[in-house]
């Protein structure tokens, strides 16, 4: 087989060479590029502490590792996947790649700001990568009071410096997205001509300026507590720990929505796309993620209601918290509408966006049983939220997250990847992820704790078939990393529209060139306009 | 954005406002108003931040979206705060089961 | 179809290459000063929020200890922040006129007036190291009340908000110096002025959080009987 070489027209990958020219980037597409490398980094540390996780749980005895060891597994998996793969996830890759070309923008508004973004992830990664080499830290994702400030004898400080920097990355990832939808847009690219993936990530700009600031206040109170001894969280002065908590969380419950939100967006994309339909209820589906995007942060007391907060503060935000699925739901009605007499096609994209929709329902639809406040009391701290939050951020955004990797694949590289390949892995995470995690729900309701590697020995056969399961997830994971690698090299070189889709991104080449447009185009027509797609690129589509 | 160019009169007169705004708020806070004191001493902050706002921070001119933006701001504080009231504030208000 | 007016060109300091217009990047660069602003309105919030807990929470011991903080001394300083935050914005005034010394003088000025304000808290922040009202200190005791873990918090958080409001001052003070720098080497003109006028917004933010600050930690129920 001979290698075809990209043509040696000019793009965005060959206008430089050399380190300098991508560590010193100004170029949105290149800061994509090392985000996505940089994340894809932190994934497979995120999903080596899960394999220990599931190698430990496969057994009822604590024999692979010790309860300290194991108390740092599960902090450093939360830790990474949160903070360091699922934030950043599509919005510093997708997001930075595609928002400025689909609006028709020649970059980011603060294109420097952009770079900034990509090394604080680096420098607050480093911290983290610290911590967990120097010996962990074992004090879970979220840091409760005051085992954090007094107790724990680990590496918070470097943890918590490493959350602290990489907010940051976040916030200013979002402020860069909100300015430039707001003041970049191109002639005739009015609000609701905008891709639905360019309303999804700048929601989830809103929620990241909005939110980010309290855990990073909160943070700077957990160090001061640990380092300067000024503690406002230590029930020995009176001080409250319950009050983190409302802290920590106001951040962290919209924070599920930053890191869902944008995978939305792609599945707007995709469903679009692979029924050759726009998407139904356009406005609908567009006010649905400014929706979640102001009610996410109304509900967070729900991850209190057995922490001592009072009863009826939990009455409020169990309350609250289901208006939030209302603009979710819509979302999901909207794309099975978008499906209704299209012209479905089951490329790898929407295999994903399939597998998004059925698991995310599931994910969403178990959210609502942990949000009824009596329900909760049984089942908090249990399995049954660890499968609920698993199948919307695993289930859900990474499945869209490789849904959009697959579908813009071609255009950041101008190559396409093996399809039955992609297909197989698909097969493989669907299956292993279910396996995976659905026995969680019946390990969580018939009492499983979290966090405990310990159990009675009647829990291990649901146990079992969740770590086989999670060995069929990896397996599910690492194809895509080979394939992919391969098809940069040996996969057929891509044309500008092998998917014949609409929207902008698709009318540059593939790659696109340095500056997106020589000229910024005029916008005339609407979103997931067909007929502006030529007939032949729509044939081999 | 803002043509206008404010007077130095304009900003001396904010100036001195501020400056009389904090010695009120010192000699006020000496006066026992009970509850009140606190109502006064956040009305006249209030007053203190909306005059640097408009007229040093030039919000007199500018746009919809910036003035936007600042009430998005200051309504996720009273989120913040409200909220999070909601709970120590009904503390006591119902006990544990059994007691 | 493209746009002329939007073709690509050479890049200046009031154009740079992602935009169209002058007009474009100035507004891009105040909105997200802007929306940099309501995220320092969070950061600081957090710490609001802790103070309303606590404060609502230990009243008599919040007022006991907001009496042992100098109120002179607070409000001068008060106004001190008052006089810069005029003098920056003589700053962007001179700006707008392309009155070059005056920028320089003014912003001086401002420079000068955010130190003393930093130099009477060192002095505020070792006046109560002295009287050993520091939660970190082993000798610690505030007279006045038997509650020595609330009165902890109190001072926690002054500490904590007065320190984070002291480390954006310094900051502010760096950009200060960078723009008296800039403004010699005669970057800004009446048609490009946006550095001045953004570090302008957020001096002035800092200054807020000051005013609401003073009442707060210093004003505390300072009628009650000592």
């Amino acid at each position: 087989m001979t290698t075809a070489v990209l043509q040696e027209r000019e793009h965005y990958l060959n206008a430089g060479y050399g380190l300098k020219s991508w560590l010193l980037t100004k170029d949105h597409k290149r800061i994509a590029v090392l985000y996505f490398i940089t994340i894809s980094i932190f994934f497979a540390i995120g999903g080596f502490f899960a394999s220990m996780i599931r190698l430990e749980l496969a057994t009822p005895a604590g024999d692979l590792v010790s309860s300290e060891t194991y108390n740092k597994l599960f902090t450093m998996h939360g830790v990474i996947m949160v903070f360091f793969f699922l934030i950043p996830s599509v919005p510093a890759t997708m997001g930075n790649f595609f928002l400025p070309i689909m609006i028709g923008a020649r970059d980011l508004a603060f294109p420097k700001i952009n770079l900034l973004s990509w090394y604080l992830l680096i420098i607050g990664g480093g911290f983290a990568i610290f911590a967990m080499v120097a010996g962990g830290v074992d004090t879970g994702w979220t840091f409760y009071t005051p085992y954090s400030t007094t107790y724990s004898n680990t590496y918070v400080i470097a943890t918590a410096l490493g959350i602290f920097v990489a907010g940051f990355s976040s916030i200013l990832t979002g402020l860069n997205f909100i300015v430039t939808v707001h003041r970049m847009r191109a002639p005739g690219m009015t609000w609701f001509r905008m891709p639905l993936f360019v309303w999804a990530n700048y929601a989830t700009g809103v929620i990241q300026v909005l939110g980010t600031p309290v855990i990073a206040v909160t943070l700077v109170l957990v160090f001061c507590e640990r380092v300067f001894h000024i503690g406002i969280f230590d029930p020995a002065l009176g001080g409250d720990p319950v009050l983190f908590q409302h802290l920590f969380w106001f951040y962290s419950h919209p924070a599920v929505y930053i890191m869902v939100l944008p995978a939305m967006g792609v599945i707007s994309e995709l469903v679009s796309t692979f029924s050759r339909k726009p998407v139904f209820g356009y406005p609908f589906v567009a006010f649905s993620s400014m929706a979640i995007a102001v009610i996410g942060f109304l509900v967070w007391g729900h991850h209190l209601f057995v922490s001592g907060q009072s009863l009826y503060a939990g009455l409020v935000f169990s309350f609250l918290s289901y208006f939030v699925a209302i603009p979710s739901a819509v979302k999901v009605f909207n794309w099975t509408a978008t499906l209704y007499k299209g012209s479905i096609s089951y490329a790898t994209p929407m295999l994903y966006a399939f597998g998004f929709i059925g698991l995310f329902t599931i994910g969403g639809l178990t959210g609502l049983f942990v949000a009824a406040l009596g329900m909760d009391v049984h089942v908090t701290d249990t399995y049954f939220v660890i499968a609920h939050f698993h199948y919307v951020m695993v289930g859900g955004t990474v499945m869209a997250y490789l849904g959009g990797v697959h579908y813009w694949w071609p255009k950041m590289t101008g190559r396409m990847y093996p399809e039955g390949w992609a297909k197989l892995s698909a097969l493989f995470i669907f299956v292993g992820f279910n396996l995976t995690f659905f026995p969680q729900f019946i390990l969580g309701y018939l009492g499983m704790p979290r966090r405990y590697h310990v159990y009675p020995p009647e829990f291990q056969v649901l146990h079992l078939a969740s770590s086989l399961g999670a060995t069929v997830l990896a397996l599910g994971y690492v194809l895509p990393a080979i394939y992919l690698g391969w098809s940069l090299r040996y996969g057929p070189i891509a044309s500008a529209n092998p998917w014949g889709a609409s929207g902008l991104e698709w009318q540059t080449p593939s790659p696109p060139p340095k500056h997106n447009f020589d000229q910024i185009p005029v916008v005339t027509h609407e979103a997931y306009d067909y007929t502006t797609v030529p007939q032949e690129v729509l044939e081999v589509g | 954005m803002h043509e206008h160019i404010d007077s130095v009169k304009t900003y001396a007169l904010v100036l001195l406002a501020l400056l009389a705004c904090t010695v009120l708020t010192t000699l006020v806070a000496f006066v026992d108003l009970g509850n009140f004191s606190v109502v006064a001493a956040l009305a006249i902050a209030v007053t203190k931040m909306l005059l640097v706002a408009l007229f040093f921070m030039h919000v007199r001119y500018s746009t919809v979206l910036t003035r936007l933006v600042i009430l998005g701001g200051l309504l996720w504080l009273a989120i913040l705060l409200l909220l999070i009231l909601t709970d120590f504030f009904t503390r006591g208000w119902v006990g544990f089961p059994g007691t | 179809m493209a746009s002329e007016a939007h073709a690509a060109h050479e890049e200046t300091l009031a154009l740079r290459e992602q935009f169209d217009t002058a007009e474009q990047q100035k507004d891009a660069s105040t909105l997200a000063m802007w929306i940099f602003l309501i995220t320092e309105i969070m950061f600081f919030g957090g710490m609001f929020a802790a103070y309303t807990i606590y404060r609502s929470t230990y009243p008599t011991v919040f007022a006991v200890a907001s009496a042992s903080l100098n109120v002179v001394v607070g409000a001068i300083n008060t106004c001190v922040l008052l006089l810069s935050s005029f003098t920056m914005v003589m700053a962007v005034r001179a700006s707008q006129l392309g009155q070059r010394n005056a920028i320089i003088i003014f912003l001086i000025l401002t420079l000068l007036f955010g130190g003393v304000f930093l130099g009477v808290k060192a002095y505020e922040w070792n006046e109560k190291y002295v009287e050993h009202h520091m939660p970190g200190q082993a000798a610690f005791h505030l007279e006045g009340t038997p509650l020595q873990g609330p009165a902890k918090i109190f001072f926690s958080l002054y500490f904590a908000m007065t320190g984070l409001h002291a480390l954006h001052m310094v900051v502010g003070v760096g950009i200060l110096s960078v723009l008296i720098w800039q403004t010699r080497k005669g970057k800004f003109s009446p048609e490009y002025f946006t550095p001045v006028d953004i570090a302008g917004l957020y001096w002035h933010f800092v200054d807020i959080v000051w005013i609401f600050l003073f009442p707060l930690l210093y004003l505390i129920d300072r009628h009650l009987p000592k």
